[in-house]
């Protein structure tokens, strides 16, 4: 939500002296950039109106509190935020690291073979696969080859290859923009390169890397398909790796699809809505410190 | 009066573009030498071969000799880590990390094992006193480095260098991004650190190389036309182009 005003921003210059040149067509794009900027904002907020309007009454303190009972027509779904919560904490904890250093390899160390050439286009493509392409994987890979069953481990496995392409481009973009004159201050000083990246090249892409982290973590918390077939749709609480799990997005679809209870359904949905808002918050903050603490 | 560093026939190439052609240079302990001549003509890529800075760039070639305390730098398993603790660089834009004060300064001794607060505390004190800065910053050496302004900044970067206790220091344009208040106060500053450190810097500034300069090297087209004590190249060159150059006929 920053980044569409920020490129507001860069579309729509606020310097005075520009008025002056200003021709009806300057004037029409202004219009149409103007009623496409409302247009965007109008839809978010009846989709997020609507959704809350009809949930967020329904949730209080025993909604968060207590189990599902009935298949979750009734009682609440604790047990589906801590299994949300685990399966992405998870599958992060899988990507981050793989993530990571793969972008450092690919921005620091990779000669431009043919052979690196084939890795990224085939990250890319990566991205671009349909969500229940990697549910399938998933189930076949680690729930019935690897015996892994649902659980949030083959749950938590999918999706960190899910997030890896992003997280990978969003770090490699940061790791680019971070000035050569860094690196050279850190080598002149008798760093080795391993040292200068650690030190230097990724704490400054920080915001960056959080950035691609929090996509993956948006991506993992919406993701419903690849989750039911890899970690199952279990309402109990998960106590370990090897324990199935239910996340918000398939209990939603759950109980949306089988017309289990418009009031749990929509309680549901405004929970998700407001857990994503956390995190873009959360992320927003994180980033935002950061800034200014580089830049005062 | 020692050498501390001598090239001899010294070629590079940047794939097959010959930048430096068979220089060859005495650096003497504790002078300063100025390298100076028109944009483009290898003043930076000289420098950078002198701490084996081009070695990050793929493409270039380098051969001949550039030996410190008698030792070929270019040798094979000559240890590019120590050489860079011995030969320090600022850089032509001050460029401090996004870190704090603090952490700029201890970065290199941090890098190079030492962990002691009170060890990193009395370097961070002595560095910025030597550069002249400690009672600007002493109460926000926490605060970022990037607000400090220009001057300040390149002083930091000198200081940072300081702290792995280098014996050379390169400098390259260490002022040209400097006003003309700062850029006084680092030269005063070079006078002082001459005393400790050899230093070479590159200058774009004729009056700079005169004002703080006790050798002068002319570069051409990646040749070194002439090398000379600076009031000798600045008022009685041998070479025409000199001459020319440093009475703004040509640059
Ligand atoms: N990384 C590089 N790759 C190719 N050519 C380069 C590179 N760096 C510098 N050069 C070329 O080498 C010559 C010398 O450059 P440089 O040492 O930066 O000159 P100076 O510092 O005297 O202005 C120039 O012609 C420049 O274009
Ligand atoms: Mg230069």
């Amino acid at each position: 939500m920053t980044n569409a005003t920020e490129t507001f921003e860069l579309i729509v210059p606020k310097e005075k002296k520009f008025s002056k040149m200003i021709n009806w067509k300057t004037y029409f794009f202004y219009f149409f950039i103007y009623l496409m900027a409302t247009v965007t904002i109008l839809v978010l907020i009846a989709i997020i109106g609507y959704i809350l309007i009809n949930g967020v009454l329904h949730i209080d303190w025993e909604f968060l509190t207590s189990e599902p009972s009935k298949m979750g027509k009734e009682g609440g779904i604790y047990s589906i935020i801590i299994g949300t919560l685990y399966l992405t904490l998870v599958s992060v904890v899988i990507a981050a690291p793989i993530g990571i250093l793969a972008a450092v390899y690919f921005t620091e160390y990779a000669k431009e073979s043919r052979w690196i050439k084939m890795i990224r286009f085939g990250t890319e493509i990566l991205a671009g696969i349909p969500s229940i392409i990697f549910g399938l994987f998933g189930f076949t890979f680690f729930v019935i080859f690897l015996g892994f069953r649902w659980s949030i481990l083959s749950g938590g496995l999918t999706l960190a290859m899910m997030i890896l392409p992003t997280l990978i481009r969003a770090t490699e973009e940061s790791l680019k923009t971070v000035p050569r004159s860094y690196r050279e201050g850190s080598l002149s000083l008798g760093a080795t390169k391993w040292q200068t990246i650690i030190k230097v090249v990724l704490p400054s892409c920080l915001s960056g890397i959080l950035t691609g982290l929090i996509l993956g973590i948006g991506r993992a918390v919406g993701e419903t398909a690849a989750v039911m077939l890899t970690a199952g749709s279990s309402l109990g609480v998960p106590h370990a790796l090897t324990d199935p799990a239910r996340t918000m997005s398939v209990h939603l679809y759950i109980l949306a699809s089988e017309g289990l209870s418009r009031e749990k359904t929509f309680a549901t949905a405004s929970l998700l809505i407001i857990l994503v808002l956390i995190i873009n918050m959360i992320a927003n903050m994180v980033t935002q410190r950061y800034i200014k603490k580089a830049k005062a | 009066m020692d050498t501390k560093i001598k090239i001899r026939n010294l070629n590079l190439y940047y794939g097959n573009f010959q930048a430096l052609s068979d220089v060859e240079m005495d650096i003497y302990d504790n002078k300063i030498t100025a390298l100076i001549g028109p944009s483009g003509c290898g003043k930076s890529t000289f420098l950078r071969t002198l701490n084996r800075m081009n070695d990050l760039i793929g493409s270039v070639k380098i051969d001949g000799n550039v030996l410190l305390d008698n030792q070929n730098i270019y040798e094979k398993d000559y240890d590019v880590i120590r050489l860079r603790r011995k030969i320090g660089m600022v850089f032509q834009k001050p460029n401090p990390f996004p870190k704090s004060i603090y952490e700029n300064i201890v970065y290199g001794p941090r890098i190079h094992g030492t962990k002691e607060k009170q060890k990193l505390d009395e370097i961070v004190e002595t560095t910025l006193k030597e550069v002249a800065l400690w009672d600007e910053v002493k109460d926000r050496l926490k605060k970022p480095a990037m607000g400090l302004s220009g001057g300040q900044q390149q002083r930091l970067c000198i200081a940072r260098c300081l702290a792995v206790h280098p014996e050379i220091i390169l400098m390259d344009e260490p002022t040209s991004a400097l006003d003309p208040v700062a850029t006084l106060r680092i030269e005063s500053l070079l006078e002082e650190l001459v005393k400790k450190y050899t230093i070479v810097i590159v200058t774009h500034n004729m009056q700079q190389a005169g004002r703080v300069s006790d050798y002068t090297s002319f570069f051409l087209n990646g040749k070194v036309l002439e090398s000379d004590e600076t009031d000798i190249i600045f008022s009685n060159p041998n070479n025409k182009k000199t001459e020319d150059y440093i009475t703004g006929r040509f640059g």
